[in-house]
């Protein structure tokens, strides 16, 4: 084996697809090094989903190029297949076979020989705990039983690059860490792309972030990173019995306070408390509310949401030193 | 060649693990029965098979949408075409292994009426000639049908709009030669031709004509050609 971690295995240049008249992508361009896991997140409708197809030669781009392993998607479609391994947002699955047979065939058309196959099959059903479903019906399997099919469909052939369509949409909480932990194994012999709108499982499961909005690339970083960059605003909401109009001044002086909104429920006071700084404001808060005598029903930090978090990557960066 | 081998393989084994191989595979049998009882049953009754070669073109434009419907429309319901699709597999493989697979199906269905062959040989000396070409006549009138069928199957994600739409067209060639009684001349020439079904009768007879065949032949690859291109294009889409 050849060290080369650090090539790139995955180059898209000004990627753009229209449907019809309208974008899906505009000139997406981002490189994924050998090894990587790289998440791709966006909002429904971002285009991920078209970004994905077209890296796995399912579909043409308008314009612009991309090459996996050096092939390029178009010209050298076959090619390109042949080093994939995909998980598409459906997991599509034929129903009426069990495990094993459709294991088989996937094998089969993927071109491995009846010995890789006899091997990888077992192996794949080890990786994914199916164990107890090899002639099980996939039509009888729960969803969850269904996504570990498709990802052993997806690991089978040892595809240099695997590309993940949600993968852990639409199941159970255990599942869904099984499911991270299952991709994270991936990295370093795989090359993973996968895309998700669940913020905290890109920086739970990759080393680097592409953030997607309306077709365009808003921004490419590391996790860590990109959560610095968003460290600029949080909030804070506080649940306090006490005096209105005191409680709201009282919190606007407070340092780093940018605004303060109130809503009245009976006589709690729900107050939604924005801060600029970075420094985490929950115990000056509660200290402030214990001098004053009031009753704090309840203290807690809100993380911004994703459509949030784009409007703020996309906004200029004005309030940011 | 292996993956075409590997995807039809794939789809006669689901196809015979379904209860509809079996169920139309006893429709043919007792209507090919039917034909044949009352077409040896006259005053003076031939001994030939001629009685089912014959109905059967209606029969198998029922049945063969039957058999096609599902292969290329439930890979797009259930989204395995996209599957299919990325993997190293060429579409005209794809299409080809469906309809090798709709082609054992179809012969599945001919073989329950061989005893209908050996009754005539256990009561007359029929001619083996006639039989034989009438049963290369269906095969390769099948061949069309599944062919129309298969087209229409990788036009709709709907197994019955798929099955529907090639009733249609099938129903169509066969009705379309009598508009040549309408017409004269060349028109009339060329109506008969393009009918799938007169192509058929001198099988019927024993007499194999290479341009019969060779129609047969044009009208599946062209059809099958057609589906190819029609799954090319949900790439473009």
């Amino acid at each position: 084996m050849e060290e080369n971690t650090g090539t790139p295995m995955i180059e898209v240049e000004d990627l753009t697809k229209y449907y019809g008249e309208y974008p899906a992508i505009e000139n997406i361009s981002f490189t994924v090094n050998r090894g990587e896991i790289l998440g791709f997140l966006g909002p429904n409708a971002a285009g991920k989903t078209t970004t994905m197809r077209i890296l796995t030669g399912f579909m043409p781009p308008t314009s612009g190029t991309a090459r996996i392993a050096g092939y390029d998607v178009v010209d050298q479609s076959l090619e390109v297949r042949r080093h994939i391994g995909y998980l598409p947002e459906t997991v599509p699955l034929y129903t009426e076979m069990s495990v094993t047979d459709y294991l088989d065939f996937m094998g089969r058309i993927r071109g491995m020989d009846k010995e890789w196959r006899r091997r990888r099959i077992g192996e794949v059903i080890d990786i994914c705990r199916l164990g107890d479903y090899r002639v099980s019906l996939i039509g009888k399997l729960s969803k969850g039983f269904r996504q570990r099919v498709g990802i052993a469909q997806a690991i089978l052939h040892e595809p240099e690059v695997l590309i993940m369509d949600e993968p852990t949409i639409g199941i159970d909480p255990i599942q869904v860490v099984e499911t991270r932990n299952l991709i994270k194994g991936f990295g370093g012999d795989h090359t993973v792309i996968l895309s998700t709108h669940i913020l905290p499982e890109v920086s739970m499961v990759c080393q680097r972030v592409i953030i997607i909005h309306e077709g365009q690339v808003v921004a490419v970083d590391r996790p860590d990173n990109l959560s610095e960059r968003l460290r600029g605003t949080e909030r804070l909401e506080v649940d306090i019995r006490g005096p209105s109009a005191e409680v709201m001044t009282a919190f606007r002086d407070l340092p780093g306070v940018q605004d303060v909104t109130r809503t009245d429920r009976d006589d709690v006071g729900i107050y939604r408390i924005e801060t600029t700084g970075s420094e985490d404001l929950r115990a000056e808060i509660s200290n402030l509310v214990l001098q004053r005598g009031w009753q704090l029903l309840r203290l807690q930090p809100i993380q911004m949401s994703l459509e949030e978090i784009f409007l703020r990557l996309t906004e200029p960066d004005s309030d940011r030193e | 060649m292996k993956n075409t081998i590997t995807i039809a393989w794939k789809e006669t084994r689901t196809y015979f693990a379904s209860p509809m191989a079996y169920i139309i595979m006893a429709v043919y049998a007792a209507l090919a029965a039917y034909y044949f009882v009352t077409s040896i049953s006259g005053v003076l009754p031939e001994a030939t098979i001629r009685g089912y070669i014959i109905p059967s073109t209606f029969i198998f434009t029922l049945l063969a949408p039957i058999i096609t419907m599902r292969l290329l429309a439930e890979e797009q319901k259930l989204g395995t075409l996209e599957l299919l699709m990325t993997a190293p597999v060429r579409d005209y493989e794809i299409v080809l292994g469906k309809f090798l697979a709709a082609m054992a199906s179809l012969l599945s269905i001919l073989v329950p009426t061989v005893y209908l062959v050996l009754m005539l040989w256990w009561f007359a000396t029929p001619d083996i000639g006639p039989i034989l070409s009438g049963y290369l006549g269906l095969v390769l009138f099948g061949m069309a049908t599944l062919s129309v069928g298969l087209f229409a199957s990788s036009l709709s994600g709907n197994q019955i709009v798929a099955a529907v739409l090639a009733m249609g067209i099938l129903l169509i060639l066969t009705v379309v030669d009598l508009a040549s009684s309408y017409a004269g001349g060349i028109f009339a020439d060329l109506v008969l031709q393009i009918s799938i079904t007169t192509h058929l009768e001198s099988f019927a007879r024993g007499v194999i004509d290479t341009h019969d065949i060779v129609y047969y032949a044009i009208f599946t690859v062209f059809m099958l050609f057609l589906a190819v291109r029609s799954l090319e294009s949900r790439r473009w889409r």
